[in-house]
Order: C-alpha cells, then structure tokens, then sequence
C-alpha cells in the first residue's frame, strides 16, 4: 500500500523536474535509490510505477531500481559490517549494538537519462496536468 | 541517431512528507506543545495505554489525542470520556498516517480548542509494524509498543520501529505466566539495533509499569523546547 504513496511521490518529484525543463525531454530512465532497511519492496514500487505512469508522460520511462545494502560501522572494531535483516544488527565481531547506520536508509531519485534526439518533439501541454 | 543525456537529482522521496512534518513540528514549537507518535503493530494495545495514560495525566498536563484509527470512531469514543480533545482524522485505507493527514488534525485543534493550552498531543497511528516509522509527522518522540503475545522475533523482522523508537514499551506483561515468552529477549532484540531506546513493560490491565512510563513522559514534556516563535506563513 505505502508502495502506491510512494511512486506517487515519485512522479510528483520527476514531474516537477520535467515541467521545469524548457523542452519537456523524453525521459528514458529513473534511477532510484533504495535501501534495505526501508518499508518500501523493490518489486511492489516496479508495479506501482507500471500501473501509475501508463498513458502519461511516462509511459516510456523505465524505472532502474538499485538495491543499497545495510551497512553499519562498528565504533569499538572500527570497522564497516553488513547486519543480517531479520536475523542480527549487533557486531558480528564484538556483539556491540548497531548504533551508527551508514547506508541503508536510501529512498532515493539518483538521477534521470533522458533522450536528446526527442527534445522539442513533444509539445508541452498544461492541460494535462 | 539518439543522443543520451543524464541529470543527477539525488531528490529524497519523502521529501514532500519531511517538509509537512518539520511545518507540524513547528507548530507545536510555536504552541509549547510536545508530539508522541504511539506506533504498534494492530491490536498490541495502543488505546489500552492512551485511555491508562489519559486517566493517569489528564489532571497535571493538558493532553490531547489524534486519532488515526483506520476505518471506525471506536478508539476515540473510547478516549472522549477523559474530556480531553480527541480528534479523529480520517485515513481512509492508508497503512501509516503521514504528515499530511496529522496536519489535518492540527487544523481542527487550532480552530475548535485552544493548543495554547495544551502540553501534549499524542498521536494514535494506525496499527501497522511495518511502515508508520518511515513518515514522521512532526513528533518530538517516537514511541513504540510491543505485545508479549507477538513474538520475541519481532523486532528482528520489523525492526525500523523499533530502531527508530525513542522508547520501548512491552505490553500486557500480567499475560506473561500464560505464555512461554522472554521478555528480556525481547528488550534484547531491539538493544542491539537501538542501545539508547527506554524500555519499559507495562500492563494497562494491572497498572504495571505505567509510573515509569508516566515518568517517561514528564521528562520528555519538559525537555522540550518551549519557543514560542513560530508564525503561520
Ligand atoms: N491482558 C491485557 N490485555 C490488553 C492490555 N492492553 C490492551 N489489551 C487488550 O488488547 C486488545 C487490543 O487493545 P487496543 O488498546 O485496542 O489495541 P490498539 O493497539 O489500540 O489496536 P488498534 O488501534 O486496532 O491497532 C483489547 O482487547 C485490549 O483489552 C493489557 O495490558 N493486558
Ligand atoms: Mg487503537
Ligand atoms: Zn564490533
Ligand atoms: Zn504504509
Ligand atoms: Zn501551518
């Protein structure tokens, strides 16, 4: 459910980029950040994104999703480790608690490809807001 | 031939929702009022508490209740017998209130009751373990229950609540010679993903638990700032 929030923030965020652009570009790609510790499942986003953007003007765009794994620094090891989600966060090594998250949490619009030989073919059209 | 071209945005999803929940925030800077955010998987005894709460605090600090309850007015007839302000907003079939839907539920405070007045707002979110501590909606602190009856594994599986939560409360622990739990396992199991989370288990059957948590509260309600400085834009 939070999924369907999600990619409508999604849009929103793409869409006001898009507007902002002189020549409304083609936009071929989203590229989207997303960590694994969040709510958000990669493949309930992939469909969200299919169904919310057909017959818009993202109907070509293809949403690139790149998984970001936990990774917490253990302050007495002094050294990065992955948790195990679901089964242990504390040090593998020293067993002290997960207390300093260095990715992970992303949820986050990267970076968006769009088709040069495409701009100025589309005609900006406000009414369709 | 197509020419390829890439812009870097690096645009928070939650963004929209941030910026909505830093305006509450403000607000109930603007007010002297502290913001809890009660969150628990459903039926893991959120109201039990506030009614417990409501009952225990109501003479020394001026609380009211948002009420996310999802689909019924239940809860909150529940809590309107204190006579505290409790408002109802409505979260159709969302999983988890967002900053939006609380922004909401301050409107109706600011324009039926005085927040002035008020010390603390508590905020009954839907009753969800997964996603309700992804949407801050201007909380000052983050409270999260757990049942005895879920399951020491909980906090492993779900564990963004309880790594978020400020405090910890164990709940319906006078169910516990019915059960085969431990209930240091389960404060445990959320330490190692949040060592400076307060953890407290309580019953709203038996009173267990509900001084250090009553406790809790006083100290949260004075540690928060006290500006009154913010103008509605
Ligand atoms: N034995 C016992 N039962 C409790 C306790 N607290 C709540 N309950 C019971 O648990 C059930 C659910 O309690 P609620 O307070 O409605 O839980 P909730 O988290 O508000 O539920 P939702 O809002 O529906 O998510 C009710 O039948 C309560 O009577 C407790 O401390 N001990
Ligand atoms: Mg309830
Ligand atoms: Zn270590
Ligand atoms: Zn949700
Ligand atoms: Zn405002």
């Amino acid at each position: 459910m939070h999924e369907t929030d999600m990619t409508k923030a999604l849009i929103l965020t793409v869409r006001n980029w898009w507007e902002s652009q002189p020549d409304r570009p083609n936009i071929t790609k989203i590229h989207l950040m997303v960590g694994q510790f969040t709510c958000v499942e990669p493949a309930g986003l992939q469909f969200a994104f299919e169904v919310q953007t057909r017959q818009t003007f993202l109907e070509n765009a293809a949403l690139v999703i790149q998984d970001v794994p936990l990774v917490a620094f253990c302050h007495p090891c002094q050294q990065e480790y992955q948790p195990e989600i679901g089964r242990q966060y504390a040090c593998p090594t020293c067993q002290a608690p997960m207390d300093d998250i260095r990715s992970g949490r992303e949820l986050k619009i990267d970076r968006i490809e769009y088709d040069g030989a495409e701009v100025g073919h589309l005609t900006p059209d406000p009414a369709t807001r | 031939m197509h020419q390829t071209f890439d812009v870097a945005l690096g645009i928070d999803l939650l963004h929209v929702n941030q910026a909505g929940a830093d305006h509450n925030r403000a607000h109930f800077d603007g007010w002297g009022i502290t913001c809890m955010n009660i969150m628990s998987s459903p039926g893991a005894g959120k109201t039990a508490l506030l009614e417990r709460t409501l009952a225990g605090l109501h003479q020394e600090l001026a609380i009211a209740v948002i009420e996310g309850d999802m689909t019924t007015e239940l809860d909150a007839d529940r809590l309107r017998q204190y006579e505290v302000p409790v408002i109802a907003i409505n979260t159709g079939r969302s999983c988890h209130l967002d900053a939006k839907m609380v922004a909401g539920g301050i409107h109706t405070l600011e324009h039926q009751y005085d927040p002035h007045a008020l010390d603390l707002v508590l905020v009954e979110n839907v009753g969800n373990l997964v996603c309700p501590a992804e949407f801050e909606v201007g909380e000052h602190a983050k409270v999260a229950l757990l049942s005895i009856t879920e399951g020491e594994d909980k906090p492993l599986k779900y564990p963004i609540m309880f790594q978020e939560a400020d405090c910890l409360l164990i709940t319906k622990v006078d169910l516990a010679p019915y059960l085969d739990v431990n209930i240091e396992q389960i404060a445990a199991n959320v330490r190692q993903m949040n060592p400076h989370c307060t953890i407290i288990s309580v019953s709203a059957k038996t009173g267990e638990g509900l001084e250090e948590w009553f406790g809790w509260v006083r100290s949260r309600v004075q540690a928060s700032p006290l500006t009154k400085t913010h103008t509605h834009a």
